[in-house]
């Protein structure tokens, strides 16, 4: 198995009539993702691509039965439709809008609250590239043939140094059995605890890359959760140790601003929870090879 | 996005936080009757510039009469203020806030941010009010109060009280300590900021609570909805080249090195710093032109990169997914048909179409040093220096 997305997981995009959403929507059901309907509300009752146009999550999730949706929706009304599809039961949404406010995400993880844990939807993103489970189906808008169906969980923030991680292992023969993008902003649907959690639990993922970057909290909290309940080895690379301090570097979440932010010290603190540490960014594939080799799963 | 002390105080006192009378003025004239208006006898000349540490850089004077006054504000006005936080260029004083000097009883912190782990707003107060909140956790972690406020329903009286209370104010005044930590919380959670800090807070001999400095930062996601603070913006604030950058939807920051950098990602430019650092170079700038780095992009890019003297060399880094790698070559050979470059380029591409998009390059006439990996391509760019 992969996590999170299968090859029949029915997915729904939400901003699907508006250019950025139709492009990558194209590509997606290229790659052979089961996309099943649109959301664009005001233009129900239309088809787009061969499919059907909804006014209303709740409406699309009726007749198509979806459980999954992709948000390419504008800044200003993301917040709006992560809620909407929250509320429609959609069981994962990733929102691929970058710009979203901090005081909106702050606002949508509130409101998530009042769905018990079985009926919560999980959030993955914003500002993100997405999820793709490779040969089965992408649900993002990265380049979908630089993934290598296989065993290796990847989980990063950053899209493009994913695809930079992926392209390493493709070109040492190694395949991944899903990546997944969080995002580069403050406060994030998926946190990397929620997702290496899901890997500990897949039958098919042996291993785990992470690719963290500076600011925040959450590359420890998945090394101490690693520490304390994973059986599968996890690697890591942190990006920005030239970074300067209080420069936000391109991600509204990647600044220093409290002690164990920093790349230099995730790194220890992550070392500490036995996590394998890609020294640069040039060998993440190589270390995943190595320990792979060294844990005999190779 | 971040404002003057003068603006974040305007902005405090309309959620009714009490603040030291004053004035903006743009010359000594103008400082010496903004004196004499705000009466009293004695005033404090504070240089506005986006920077905290003003007072030990001389950026903050006390005078005694309205000449004193207009001699203070003569000196600073046109000047560079160089603090800890501003770096050695410094920042440049374009306008002075005059306000009435406070007679001080007690010095207190109150911060607001976001707090990441519990995802909700938190304040943070102190009773070292003066320190920054750094030296204050590293020297006296006893005093920090902290108090997470749940966001779906904003402060409650009882948490500004126990706050008050925490921070040592006489019984008396604990309902005007509350009122303005909440109107502190208001201004935040009104206004999109990430960031409010009144540092200090003070208490005065005439048992006044008083913000007598503020700093505020906003969001600039949210800048779409809140004209009123995009309004007070101020560039000359801000490093120019990051100006020019921002304007054109790329991220950058200018850094002390002496390689350019031209990368797609934010996560990928990082590494690409690393990366640079790692061979022995240092970078002069962070650069994002976006995931997506279509030709356009890359024009302006090089455009930018070419107005920082202190490159001696460039790095283009880009990992080609949707827009094919053939689609970037032919981008940067039009951008330097346009713009020429003096120093010594490598280009590393990666990603759909590498070869065709390579053999773009080769078969151009741009002068480059082709570049495989991202190891290559730093330790390429550091070789190139020695040139």
């Amino acid at each position: 198995m992969s996590i999170i997305i299968h090859k029949n997981t029915k997915i729904l995009v939400q901003g699907f009539t508006g250019k950025i959403g139709t492009f990558h929507a194209e590509e997606m059901i290229k790659y052979g993702s089961n996309i099943v309907g649109g959301v664009t509300p005001g233009k129900g009752g239309m088809t787009h691509l061969n499919l059907p146009v909804f006014n209303t999550v709740k409406e699309a999730v009726e007749k198509t039965g979806a459980s999954t949706s992709i948000l390419f929706v504008p800044p200003a009304f993301a917040a709006d439709s992560a809620m909407e599809a929250a509320d429609a039961g959609i069981k994962t949404c990733v929102a691929i809008t970058d710009g979203i406010p901090s005081h909106d995400m702050v606002k949508i993880k509130r409101y998530m609250r009042r769905y018990s844990k079985d009926k919560k939807m999980g959030l993955v993103g914003p500002n993100c590239a997405g999820i793709i489970s490779p040969g089965k189906s992408m649900l993002g808008i990265m380049p979908g043939h630089i993934y290598k169906e296989g065993k290796i969980g990847i989980v990063s923030r950053s899209g493009t140094l994913g695809y930079e991680a992926a392209q390493q292992l493709k070109d040492l023969g190694i395949g991944v059995s899903t990546s997944v993008g969080i995002g580069g902003d403050p406060i994030n649907g998926s946190s990397f605890r929620d997702i290496i959690e899901k890997f500990e639990k897949d039958d098919e993922t042996i291993a785990v890359l992470m690719i963290g970057e500076i600011g925040g909290p959450q590359e420890v909290d998945a090394g101490k959760f690693a520490k304390e309940n994973m059986s599968k080895p996890v690697i890591a690379y942190i990006a920005g140790l030239t970074a300067p301090k209080g420069r936000v570097m391109g991600h509204a979440g990647a600044i220093v601003s409290a002690y164990g932010e920093s790349a230099i010290e995730k790194v220890e603190l992550l070392k500490e929870c036995g996590v394998t540490i890609s020294k640069n960014p040039s060998v993440m594939g190589d270390t995943v090879k190595k320990v792979l080799v060294e844990s005999n799963l190779n | 996005m971040d404002i003057h002390e003068y603006q974040a105080k305007k902005i405090l006192s309309d959620f009714g936080v009490k603040i030291p009378t004053g004035g903006i003025v743009y010359s000594p004239e103008n400082a010496e009757n903004k004196a004499r208006e705000i009466g009293g006898s004695k005033w404090v000349v504070k240089a506005q510039v986006h920077s905290g540490a003003r007072g030990k850089a001389g950026g903050i004077i006390v005078c005694d009469s309205p000449f004193e006054v207009a001699d203070a504000t003569d000196k600073l006005l046109g000047k560079k203020l160089v603090t800890n936080q501003t770096g050695p260029e410094g920042k440049i004083i374009n306008r002075i806030y005059i306000e009435e000097a406070t007679d001080i009883k007690h010095e207190l912190y109150l911060g607001l941010v976001f707090d990441r782990s519990s995802e909700s707003i938190m304040v943070v107060a102190s009773t070292e009010g003066g320190m920054s909140v750094e030296e204050i956790s590293k020297e006296k972690p006893e005093t920090i109060i902290r108090s997470k406020i749940e966001v779906a329903v904003g402060i409650q009286q009882f948490q500004a009280r126990e706050i008050a209370f925490g921070l040592g104010i006489e019984p008396k005044l604990i309902s005007r300590a509350a009122n303005t930590i909440i109107g502190c919380y208001k201004a935040f959670s009104e206004h999109d900021a990430t960031m409010v800090e009144v540092n200090p807070l003070v208490v005065s001999q005439q048992d006044e609570i008083l913000a007598l400095d503020c700093k505020m930062s906003f969001d600039n996601n949210a800048m779409f909805r809140r004209d009123e603070i995009s309004e007070l913006r101020d560039k000359t604030q801000e490093n120019a080249n990051e100006v020019y950058a921002s304007d054109r939807g790329m991220n950058y920051v200018s850094l002390d090195g002496n390689i350019g950098n031209i990368i797609n990602g934010a996560g990928l430019a990082m590494a690409s710093m690393d990366m640079i650092k790692l061979a022995g170079g240092e970078p002069a700038n962070f650069l994002d032109v976006g995931g997506g780095a279509t030709p356009e992009k890359i024009v302006k890019a090089f455009k930018l990169i070419s107005m920082d003297n202190k490159v001696k060399v460039i790095l283009v880094n880009i990992f080609a997914g949707i827009n094919r790698c053939d689609w970037v070559a032919e981008g940067i050979v039009q951008a330097l048909d346009k713009i020429k470059i003096e120093v010594p380029l490598v280009i590393r591409l990666a990603g759909t179409n590498v070869d065709k998009g390579n053999e773009i390059l080769k078969s151009s006439k741009i002068n480059y040093i082709e570049a495989s990996t991202l190891e290559d391509a730093a330790n390429k760019a550091v070789k190139a220096l020695g040139k």
